[in-house]
């Protein structure tokens, strides 16, 4: 079942130039997906358009079964609440503890207040911060931050987790840590697609791999099967032009 | 529920932000709660000078009582009439040096006439109706002559049409001045909370609940900055009262429409701002 679809899209911004062109891939249930590419390769382009922040110019992409060219604004905060949201730059309130940070999610959706405080418990200890809770963003590390965003992506349950540079901010201790809570989620049943230049990630997992330049789709490993891997190998051909 | 929170919470969590809203809708009331201050006084002065328009119709030597008791109940039937007093000879005496004081011996018993002092119900002392009032009582044979300052009631009126004009487009430019700086001042709060209003679309937040809280918020900052102005306005007006001379203050209801005002004004800025802010994101 797919629960992401992009069929034939394009996206061109007024000033911005061609940011994606002729793009076609579904996301399907429980799927863990990797986006690489150079930067600008319109890999934030493609995860802009599944959580529908930008429309496609041409083609479709359809979120479980929603439209993003006919979605209304309600429709959009709709599938939203079914989607979680990761960013390099973890995007916290400064100003709310990790608590009400993860319970900002829901209690936008007009959720019971008595609801709220047990599924915000239960994702902080998903996460590994059931004793961080009252804890103030800039009084946590890196890794801890984007655990809190990530437990703020999980607690309505979501279908698909977009994740866009996740580990981009953090040391190689958090990266491992955050890469291993977002496969854990996924072996929940979570669909993932994370946008990533860390090619080590990739090499690491079994994972599908799309791979973007200059806003076209070049290579998806679930179409092309991968070249065999040797250990000390330089990276493949198709991931030539990405710059890490 | 949770709107009306977070609208309270936004007081805890920013509190400069939310005074500096709170203090600029309270000045530029303030400015505006000053001005009325000033128009409705000089509203008072002009009209306890209207109050005393009065039309004096001198009557005739030798007529009879009867005559001008009859002419006085015809008289308080026009519907312009507030009312009718004979003053007899001898009142007119005792007015005339009461009301001039050292040059009292000037008068003789017997100089002054008589006369029927009429006033007119307010709305019906502008210069026409006065002059249309004073010509139907010239009428009476018995009236020898009618006197109503012409002159005064003519420039008192013009006077009052200058006032109301200057008051009213003085009025309109500061409401504009307070509402464009108010508005500013909620963009810039607004603004400074576009990572929220960010965050709460991404989370799948309606425009109309990222909306609420921040439309209570300047509800909220609007109804603060109404009574603290109105607070400051009275101060001054005590002041002044205290110090200079007696000053008239804003009524109740006009004291509570100045609050609603701050209210809307808030309520309104922050309705804007923020819809601008979505349309933005």
């Amino acid at each position: 079942m797919s629960l992401v679809r992009f069929l034939n899209v394009a996206k061109e911004y007024p000033r911005g130039g061609v940011a994606l062109s002729h793009a076609s891939f579904q996301l399907h249930k429980g799927e863990f997906a990797f986006l690489t590419g150079p930067s600008g390769s319109g890999k934030s382009t493609i995860l802009k358009l599944i959580y529908m922040e930008e429309r496609p110019t041409a083609g479709d992409v359809l979120v479980s079964g929603v439209s993003a060219r006919d979605a209304s604004r309600r429709e959009v905060s709709m599938v939203r609440r079914h989607l979680g949201i990761v960013f390099q730059d973890f995007r916290l309130l400064e100003d709310r503890t990790a608590e009400q940070n993860v319970a900002f999610a829901l209690e936008v959706t007009g959720i019971p207040t008595d609801m709220i405080r047990p599924r915000v418990a239960r994702v902080l200890t998903q996460v590994g911060l059931a004793s961080k809770g009252t804890a103030y963003p800039r009084e946590l590390s890196g890794g801890e931050q984007q655990r809190v965003a990530i437990a703020r992506s999980l607690v309505n349950d979501p279908y698909v987790l977009i994740a866009d540079e996740p580990t981009g901010n953090l040391d190689d201790r958090a990266t491992r840590g955050v890469f291993q809570l977002l496969r854990d989620i996924n072996t929940a049943g979570t669909a993932v697609i994370m946008a990533t230049h860390d090619l080590d990630l990739i090499r690491r997992t079994e994972y599908r791999s799309i791979e973007l330049n200059h806003g076209r789709l070049v290579y998806d490993s679930a179409e092309t099967p991968p070249p065999p891997k040797e250990p000390s190998a330089v990276a493949p051909s198709h991931h030539d032009e990405n710059p890490i | 529920m949770m709107a009306l929170r977070e609208a309270f919470s936004a007081f805890r969590r920013a509190p400069l932000l939310s005074a500096l809203g709170v203090v600029t809708i309270a000045f530029s009331l303030f400015a505006f709660g000053l001005f009325g201050l000033v128009a409705i006084n000089i509203r008072d002065a002009l009209q306890s000078i209207e109050n005393r328009v009065e039309i004096r119709a001198f009557i005739a030597d030798g007529t009879p009582v009867e005559a001008s008791s009859a002419a006085m109940g015809d008289i308080h039937a026009f519907p312009e009439v507030l009312s009718v007093t004979y003053v007899s000879q001898d009142d007119a005496l005792i007015r005339a040096r009461k009301e001039l004081g050292e040059f009292s011996d000037v008068f003789e018993p017997g100089v002054l006439p008589a006369s029927l002092d009429i006033k007119l119900k307010p709305g019906y002392r502008d210069p026409t109706t006065v002059l249309a009032v004073a010509n139907r009582v010239k009428s009476y044979d018995f009236v020898d002559d009618v006197r109503y300052g012409e002159d005064w009631v003519a420039k008192l009126y013009r006077l009052r049409t200058i006032a109301t004009l200057v008051g009213t487009g003085l009025g309109l430019a500061f409401a504009a001045v307070a509402v464009i700086i108010i508005g500013a001042t909620i963009r810039i709060m607004v603004m400074a909370r576009a990572r929220e209003i960010s965050i709460m679309r991404l989370v799948g937040a309606t425009n109309g609940f990222i909306r609420l809280p921040f439309v209570l918020e300047g509800f909220i900052q609007g109804v603060m900055g109404g009574l603290l102005a109105l607070g400051l306005t009275w101060a001054t007006s005590s002041a002044i009262s205290h110090s200079f001379m007696r000053t008239a203050f804003f009524d109740p209801t006009l004291a509570t429409l100045g609050v609603i005002g701050g209210a809307l004004i808030g309520l309104l800025g922050s309705t804007f701002a923020v819809g601008r802010q979505l349309r933005r994101l």
